[in-house]
């Protein structure tokens, strides 16, 4: 088992999408069983025993296990009984424990990896690549995962692993690669590498940790959120709006709640952590507070005011920023100048605006100052902000966000895609505005950075927030479980309102 | 800076300049296939735009493409497409026609006052597809389609001799506006023509469209809508609000867009009045890349392609097909389509990998600093 690790944008996609073939190299050579091989496409990397599991899962939800699997391979076994024993097989040699009739729609995410690999096994795969494939697990489904890849490798399989994180990769893999900037900069054997060493090699600089400092959480209240409730419906885009419509008559109990009867308060220089995996409630939040969509039920009070019924540019004019979770698609406009990308969000505001006309040379003078305070790489504020790698987006909009003073940050993931040095420095801006007095909401799939940030956490688990825990002295497993719903039975509300960090005993080790 | 400035300005002419050469060649093609010779045709139009009189109707022309071209850009830059400009031209010219027939004040408040019902007649007809939009979610495709066949026949329907219909000759119009709604032009000579008055209302609206969408507020979110709906939604956007708001301004436009020959010449609508103006706008907002500055370009192109071409059918000794000038146009905007998605997606990566590049030698002497390329 062999494990690629590197910074992002360090080259590790390149190189797997090289190897499964959908990509062609300009240089080099590839061997597989000491033959050198071309691959012009991905079918002739799986004659070649070489299959991939991607990071993002590639199924038809409404189809069965059975179906996704012979989906392109029909001709192997057929679609019928040959099919299934075969699966069948494959399932209990590697005790994958997969069911050939589940309807996919039906399986939660580590079921969902379990077949992507079944599939790649299916055809015939000697050699796993696996992007990433830990990004979205909660510990205990990791280990679970780990458990099926030493099966693998015992019966003789070849695995690549991709990931970010390096506890994980010193505890499954055989070697190590360490990739920076396209080249290989060294390998390690895990047992004589600890982590430290690993990302020292990652990066080629000291490491920066995400701990809070000293509590700087005050008594006044800048966020209250009580009773929050969202039914799914159509999103808030144009031409589903009739959802909306509909949503008066239809029973409400039949439809589901994404969010459910969500309550908290977050206090001037406090940073709240919600841990949650993806998809349990984290994104309609996140719409519901900045306004994009509206609550069915509930409150939301800032500095004291109800801002329920508030548009969202009114909401953001009072002093509520937002980073959002995916950059590309809410944080920016990749092909206009980062100039413009400053004025986003902000049209209304100085420098970017006098009254009704904006003000370009204002916003332009003010990207110029935030490139130069928060970093950001990049050889002038008028070429496109596709052109900026992610980390120094990113930077840009954290700038952008905090040079309006704002009050209530939502920040959602705000280092997802960021490289070790962007990292820190987004850290730094966020403790800093905290110590200023900055209320922020922080939701992270990375729970180190949870912890390390937060000084209240609480998890949220199918669109409720089913536990607290004290960040001082949580362990990632203990949240995890939480995260998966395993330690929400006894936890459910068990504070109303008014959450303290400080006192708030780790609730999961009542289990 | 001023090389990404210059980058700029060679990525906003590659387009344009690869379709118009492609569009050309492939003309050529044709003709050779039909056994003609290939550019003689080009050197006879060219020729005819050196005449003063047919430079007059190409102006006159282009400043009605013109101003239809943007109220198509207009929807473009926020991703509508108003395919009812033509619906929403025609009707918004058969109204200020009407009014214009049977109000009488002076004129200072008579042509405003026509400007006003042609851009409101317009926006009222675009409204409908945007209020469906925002309210049921039917596709502004779909429904400004249907509402170019209705204005065609609420048009047909009130141009009845019991209605506002007039009948002169074997023509239905709708009556003589009164004088104090005609715009003068530029009389140039007998022999020569007029150049509408009204030209100078398309360039006005011209730079209307650029300070708008380039200086203001409003411009900027709609902007922000166009190249990204969700992002502006989390910008603060209200992106129903935008969409009615985009409509009814596109449609406003489309609706004083055959003013120019309305007030400056024709004085009536009748059924000679030129159809279609809506459609050609379409493909000359396509080649002006939705700029201002571009679509007057591909507006003068356009109008020169229109009246320079009829003399082809007399050229001596061969007569050519004047149909030349509509295949070419046709293949401009294939061609338009193409080449601008290929600069486009070209010009990112260019930029991806100079940005890139400028970063790594800054990295190379500054070797203590990482940098994330």
């Amino acid at each position: 088992m062999h494990a690629l690790v590197g910074e992002n944008g360090a080259g590790k996609s390149t190189l797997m999408k090289i190897l499964y073939g959908m990509q062609k190299p300009d240089e080099g050579t590839i061997a597989v069983d000491g033959d050198k091989v071309t691959f012009s496409s991905p079918a002739d990397a799986i004659v070649r025993g070489i299959g991939m599991v991607h990071q993002h899962f590639m199924l038809a939800d409404n189809l069965t296990v059975l179906e996704n699997v012979v989906l392109g391979s029909e001709k192997l076994y057929g679609i019928g009984g040959g099919a299934r024993r075969k699966i069948k097989e494959i399932s209990d040699r590697y005790g994958l424990g997969v069911r050939p009739d589940a309807l996919v729609e039906d399986l939660g995410v580590a079921d969902r990896q379990r077949v992507e690999i079944l599939k790649v096994l299916y055809r015939g795969a000697r050699i796993l690549i696996l992007d990433e494939p830990t990004a979205v697990l909660v510990p205990q489904e990791v280990d679970a995962l780990f458990a099926n890849l030493r099966e693998l490798k015992s019966e003789g399989l070849s695995v690549i692993f991709i990931s970010h994180k390096l506890g994980e990769v010193l505890s499954v893999a055989d070697e190590i690669t360490v990739i920076r900037r396209g080249t290989t900069v060294g390998t390690a054997v895990p047992a004589e590498t600890t982590p430290r060493q690993l990302a020292e090699m990652m990066v080629g600089s000291e490491l920066p940790t995400p701990e809070t400092a000293e509590s700087t959480v005050t008594d006044k209240p800048v966020i209250g959120v009580a009773g929050l409730t969202v039914y799914s419906s159509g999103a808030v885009s144009l031409g589903e709006s009739s959802a909306g419509l509909l949503m008066d008559e239809v029973n409400r109990a039949e439809v589901k709640k994404v969010l459910d009867d969500v309550t908290f308060t977050i206090h001037a220089g406090e940073v709240m952590g919600i841990a949650g995996v993806e998809g349990n409630g984290q994104t309609e939040l996140i719409d519901a507070l900045i306004g994009t969509k509206n609550a069915d039920s509930g409150t939301i009070a800032f500095l004291g005011e109800d801002i329920t019924p508030w548009p969202t540019r009114r909401r953001r004019e009072s002093g509520v920023g937002y980073i959002p979770e995916d950059r590309h698609r809410q944080g920016l406009l990749l092909e206009a100048p980062l100039w413009e990308n400053r004025i986003l969000g902000h049209v209304t505001e100085t420098p970017n605006a006098k009254g009704f006309w904006l003000n370009p040379k204002g916003a332009q003078e003010d990207t110029r100052r935030i490139v130069e305070q928060y970093d950001v790489r990049t050889p002038g504020i008028d070429v496109t902000a596709a052109s900026l790698s992610g980390g120094n987006q990113q930077k840009l909009i954290v700038g952008r966000e905090m040079s309006h003073n704002p009050k209530f940050l939502i920040a959602a993931h705000p280092t997802r895609g960021v490289d070790v040095g962007a990292q820190a420095q987004i850290w730094d801006r966020i403790r800093e505005a905290r110590r200023e007095g900055l209320a922020v909401l922080l939701i992270s799939a990375d729970l180190d950075e949870l912890i390390g940030l937060s000084d209240t956490l609480r998890v949220i688990y199918d669109g409720r927030l089913v536990a607290d825990a004290d960040p001082a002295t949580i362990t990632p497993e203990e949240l995890g479980s939480a995260m998966t719903g395993a330690a929400s039975g006894h936890l459910e509300h068990v504070e109303d309102g008014d959450v303290e960090g400080a006192e708030a005993a780790p609730e999961d080790e009542a289990r | 800076m001023k090389k990404f400035d210059k980058e700029r300005v060679l990525l906003a002419v590659a387009g344009p300049v690869m379709a118009l050469v492609a569009a050309i060649l492939l003309t050529s093609v044709v003709l050779i296939a039909s056994g003609k010779n290939p550019i003689e045709p080009y050197s006879l139009m060219i020729e005819q735009a050196g005449f003063s009189d047919v430079q007059v109707l190409i102006i006159n022309q282009a400043s009605m493409y013109y101003i239809a071209a943007l109220a198509v850009a207009l929807g473009f830059r926020m991703n509508l497409f108003n395919i009812g400009v033509d619906g929403q031209y025609r009707l918004g010219a058969f109204m200020t026609a009407v009014v214009g027939a049977h109000v009488a004040l002076p004129s200072f408040l008579q042509i405003p006052l026509l400007l006003l019902v042609g851009a409101l007649t317009g926006a009222m007809w675009a409204g409908v597809a945007g209020v469906l939009k925002v309210t049921r979610g039917v596709s502004e495709v779909v429904s400004t389609i249907m509402l170019n066949a209705i204005a065609t026949s609420v048009i047909g329907y009130l141009s009845l001799r019991d209605n506002f219909g007039v009948l002169v000759g074997d023509n239905v119009t709708t009556g003589v506006m009164k004088e104090s709604g005609w715009v003068p032009g530029i009389d140039l000579g007998a022999d020569v023509g007029e150049i509408y008055g009204l030209v100078f209302l398309a360039v006005a609206v011209g730079i209307a469209y650029w300070v708008v969408l380039n200086r203001t507020r409003f411009g900027f979110d709609l902007r922000a809508t166009g190249e990204s709906e969700t992002a502006a939604a989390a910008s603060g956007v209200n992106a129903k609000r935008m969409v009615l708001t985009a409509m009814l301004i596109s449609g406003g436009v489309a609706g004083i867009s055959g003013l120019p020959l309305l007030l400056g010449d024709a004085h009536t609508y009748s059924l000679s009045f030129p159809a279609g103006l809506g459609f050609t706008a379409i493909g000359i907002a396509l080649l002006g890349r939705n700029n201002p500055g571009g679509i007057a370009l591909a507006a003068l192109l356009w109008a020169f392609l229109d009246k320079a071409s009829p003399a082809l059918d007399y050229a001596i000794p061969t007569p050519y097909e004047k149909e030349i000038a509509t295949i070419m146009q046709g293949l401009i905007v294939f061609a338009v389509v193409i080449s601008y998605e290929v600069v486009r997606s070209w010009g990112l990566r260019r930029q991806q990998k100079r940005v890139g590049e400028e970063l790594a030698a800054a990295a190379a002497q500054n070797t203590k600093k990482e940098v994330a390329v």
